[in-house]
């Protein structure tokens, strides 16, 4: 698991500090830069369709809104993430790292309990990780602003987030040591870039978390 | 205790529950979910007080497993389907 602390300053993102999530009477609340909005939206909807399909990412109440969908405007954002990630098509391979990791077997030793464990609970499983991306998508305006959760959207904030996490985690290959060895990282290396922004993630994922308690 | 009368019909599924041997839900270390995270959902999904979901969570931390609950096979699935919606890394197994 991972802690990354107290006093852990929060990562930089397109040359601002963020603040994070904080209570509020009214809801939880983290004011983004259409950068960071843009960095979170489209990382929500790339997972979202990895686990939901093409079109996983479309608002449901917005069916006209597309402007913005999966674009990154302006600042440090990985747009190419699909191309890391792998196949993003309906056809996604079972054995896609990422997949197993968002859709877990629950039998560690038997094949087939495991297998109708699947059968059963992954269709419920994709739809609810897709509801939670969406309700990110539809609270995060992609010019950014002053964020307000309720408490369930704040619920699906965090298992959004978290999905996010897994799946950068498996393609950058976080380790448990990563807290002490990602300043070794050479600076030319592609992946530093997404180790920011899964840095901006945890830090956003932390401070909801202790806003909500 | 009550002796069971001699014509009793069967209840038609597999599910046998034995307390003795209950089945568990254990959920797994993994690098990416952040310890406070972890905690949060042991007290939503389980209703834990604050210590238990804490002490489960360093279990899990530190000696990368821990049994988080205990039960009939079929609501240890439902466990382990709610943790994997919020992405830990849970399995079902049979406590032996």
């Amino acid at each position: 698991m991972s802690d990354p602390g107290d006093d852990g300053a929060a990562p930089e993102i397109a040359e601002e500090i963020m603040t994070g999530f904080r209570h509020t009477p009214r809801g939880v609340s983290a004011r983004f830069t259409a950068a960071e909005a843009g960095i979170v939206r489209s990382l929500v909807g790339q997972v979202a369709e990895l686990v939901g399909g093409p079109g996983a990412a479309e608002e449901p109440q917005d069916p006209g809104g597309r402007e913005g969908a999966g674009e990154t405007a302006d600042g440090p954002l990985p747009d190419d993430l699909a191309a890391m990630l792998g196949s993003f098509g309906p056809a996604v391979p079972p054995e896609d790292p990422v997949l197993a990791r968002l859709l877990p077997d629950a039998y560690g030793d038997d094949a087939d309990a495991a297998g109708e464990f699947r059968r059963y609970t992954e269709p419920g499983l994709r739809s609810g990780k897709v509801a939670a991306a969406q309700t990110v998508l539809a609270t995060l305006p992609a010019a950014g602003g002053r964020v307000r959760l309720s408490d369930g959207d704040a619920e699906a904030w965090l298992r959004s987030l978290n999905d996010v996490r897994l799946a950068l985690g498996v393609v950058l290959r976080i380790t448990e040591d990563y807290e002490h060895e990602s300043g070794g990282l050479d600076p030319a290396d592609p992946r530093q870039a997404y180790l920011h922004v899964y840095d901006f993630l945890t830090y956003l994922q932390e401070t909801l978390v202790r806003a909500l308690r | 205790m009550s002796v069971a009368p001699a014509e009793v019909e069967r209840p038609e599924t597999d599910e046998v529950v034995v307390p003795d041997t209950p089945w568990v839900t254990i959920v797994w270390n993994d690098p990416v979910n952040l310890m406070s995270y972890v905690s949060y959902v042991f007290q939503k999904v389980f209703g834990y007080a604050k210590p238990r979901a804490e002490k489960l969570m360093l279990d899990v931390h530190h000696k990368g497993r821990a049994v988080v609950s205990s039960g009939t096979r079929e609501s240890m699935e439902r466990d382990a389907e709610v943790l994997h919606g919020y992405g830990l890394w849970a399995t079902v197994s049979h406590d032996r």
